[in-house]
């Protein structure tokens, strides 16, 4: 287990250099000068101008200036946003509890409801079941946006029981307003775990050592519970952290769609108005967040399945 | 295709084979994805109106004659949007499944042929850049290059590719190991001609899996992107931009124009995922249907 984890620690490091590699050479990449870019083409006074050429390193040369940025970032430094005028860390920080609040809502939908219906559909054999299976089969081909326009066409508009825009105050209010948007979110996700936690339950039921447990006389619920479901949550817990890492990407739709104020919305604001530092710094911490939730699977699910850790996978 | 092909079943027309193989389910979505790619080709001729006109004075207007589908937000024709939104809608997919399934292929079949460190390096490098979520890059990219549907085609095909190249490295090396490719080789045959001519071609079933699979989700990223205002620009009508134009519509109790877009791009996902998993039999709804199987036509066409 030590080994895998070194193992994994170490991929994730070499991860994320990578993919902030590929954050800052964008702007090396982009048509026209750096600064330009990095401006959006904004006419600036040449102090800012001199400002943002020291603040970048423009006159260094390409890998110097990537050291530079990535340890200012790593230290929290983003650098500033050019439409807002402020700091982009300071900017993400007051968003991205937001953000994390949702996509921990919809994760916690996809576990619950995931596991709970995929259960009951591997459970209870017949009407139940068809329903469960028709019904997942629909969600799983709904993308989050078109999910949270229906949910607001009936839940908010139709009937009225949940706002359909912003944030909202206040504890309740805040779980309130974010209802909405954590089952758009988690709708085709949790469709999916249903769907694996009933295969995978249904396979465990009907191995050998299930038939053994319940022949010595072991009651169902516990055999369902410590033999099925234990050796079933290895899938489950897989799909579920790579889910909750797709949802940190997807939260943008989301949140667009009903006003919230998080990092998603305002990574697609400052990519419209080309505020690059923004766009960067953005990416960078939603890919960070994306490839940590990952490996956070992948570490879970070796936890479960001690096989894995001595598998193949480098 | 090949004398070899037909006369491995026999007495099979072409028509119930493969109607055997798709099952209604398959037919049903083989229809709709067959009426889509027409729709694509002669969807802004077929519309009653210019999707573009819009009257004001009969926005969010109900079904009447001549306009069965009603106006959205703007007064325009709904039906004419749909329509003449197809072909944006589905060109975008298919140029990222092209370009991802192609360089995928070409990627993992070179990194299996020269084997040894290169091989390594490509794994190692595929399995780091597998990281980077499609729609994030397709939001650094257009920030930085403009907004458009080109740049959100090259950085979906860009975020895709690990996950074709991986997949195809797989089978390329399964096949690789297999007794043709050595007979090949010791016959002589380049290996340009061995792969392009043989191994590929062999590959032809799962990388027809592949596209139909990274075309439902390229067009619902695509879709996403055109939602935000970073693909393609709003009044030229596509189903990603109907749905965010219909959005005000939806707060006011007017869906149709968001649901009716939405619906158009659910349906089509799932017609083309059906399809290509009754195709490949991936196995996922029982192995119905039975597995495509390409020839195996070793030494017989060098």
């Amino acid at each position: 287990m030590a080994g895998y984890l070194a193992r994994r620690a170490a991929m994730l490091l070499v991860t994320l250099l990578v993919s902030s590699f590929l954050v800052f050479t964008g702007v090396t990449l982009a048509p026209g000068d750096p600064l330009a870019t990095l401006s959006g083409n904004r006419s600036l006074p040449p102090e800012t101008v001199a400002v943002l050429r020291e603040r970048y390193h423009l006159d260094d040369p390409f890998l110097v200036r990537y050291v530079a940025w990535l340890g200012d970032a790593v230290r929290g430094d983003l650098g500033v946003s050019i439409a807002q005028r402020q700091d982009v860390s300071d900017l993400i920080a007051s968003r991205a509890g937001t953000t994390a609040a949702l996509v921990l809502y919809a994760s916690a939908i996809v576990v619950a409801a995931g596991v709970g219906f995929g259960l009951l559909a591997a459970l209870r054999p017949g009407i139940v079941d068809s329903m469960v299976v028709a019904g997942t089969a629909a969600a799983v081909a709904v993308p989050p946006f078109i999910a949270a326009i229906v949910l607001i066409a009936v839940f908010a508009v139709a009937l009225d029981w949940f706002p359909a825009f912003g944030t909202g105050s206040g504890l309740l209010g805040q779980i309130r307003h974010l209802t909405l948007p954590a089952f758009a979110l988690a709708a085709a996700s949790t469709a999916a775990v249903a769907r694996v936690t009933r295969t995978a339950v249904r396979e465990e039921l009907g191995r050998e050592h299930v038939q053994t447990a319940v022949s010595r006389g072991i009651s169902y619920p516990a055999v369902v519970r410590r033999h099925a479901l234990r050796n079933a949550a290895v899938p489950i817990a897989t799909l579920a952290g790579m889910s909750t890492a797709s949802m940190i990407a997807l939260a943008a739709v989301v949140e667009r769609v009903f006003g919230l104020n998080g990092l998603g919305a305002y990574l697609v604001n400052a990519a419209l108005s080309k505020d690059i530092a923004v766009v960067q710094g953005i990416c960078l911490v939603l890919v960070t967040a994306f490839v940590l939730v990952n490996t956070l699977g992948d570490v879970v699910a070796a936890a479960l399945d001690p096989r894995i850790t001595l598998g193949r996978r480098a | 295709m090949s004398a070899i092909g037909t006369a491995v079943r026999p007495g099979a027309g072409p028509g119930t084979r493969w109607r055997g193989r798709l099952g209604p389910l398959g037919v049903v979505a083989a229809a709709i994805v067959v009426a889509a790619i027409v729709l694509a080709i002669l969807g802004p001729t077929l519309t009653p109106h210019d999707p573009n006109a819009s009257d004001l004075s009969r926005a969010f207007a109900p079904p009447e004659a001549g306009h069965p589908l009603g106006y959205d937000g703007q007064g325009r024709d709904l039906l004419s949007r749909l329509l003449a939104g197809a072909r944006t809608s589905l060109i975008g997919p298919l140029a990222v499944v092209a370009l991802a399934v192609t360089a995928g292929t070409a990627v993992a079949v070179a990194a299996v042929w020269a084997g040894g460190w290169v091989d390594s390096l490509v794994s190692a490098v595929l399995e780091v850049v597998f990281a980077f979520p499609g729609v994030l890059l397709a939001m650094l990219v257009a920030a930085l290059f403009g907004a458009g549907l080109q740049a959100a085609v090259l950085a979906l095909s860009v975020a895709y590719l690990p996950y074709t190249a991986r997949l195809l490295r797989s089978a390329a090396l399964t096949e690789r190991e297999k007794p043709y490719i050595r007979a090949l080789e010791v016959q002589g045959a380049s290996g340009m001609t061995i792969c392009l001519r043989h191994l590929v071609p062999n590959l032809a079933p799962l990388i027809a899996v592949q596209a139909t699979l990274f075309f439902g989700y390229a067009m619902v990223d695509l879709a996403i992107i055109s939602f935000f205002g970073l693909g393609v620009r709003p009044p030229s009508p596509d189903w990603g931009v109907m749905i965010a134009g219909g959005q005000s519509g939806v707060l006011q109790g007017y869906p149709a124009e968001s649901l009716l877009a939405g619906a158009c791009i659910v349906v089509l996902v799932v017609a083309v995922n059906i399809l290509g998993e009754r195709l490949g039999g991936t196995g996922a709804t029982g192995g119905r249907g039975g597995r495509l199987r390409w020839p195996r036509r070793w030494g017989a066409r060098s």
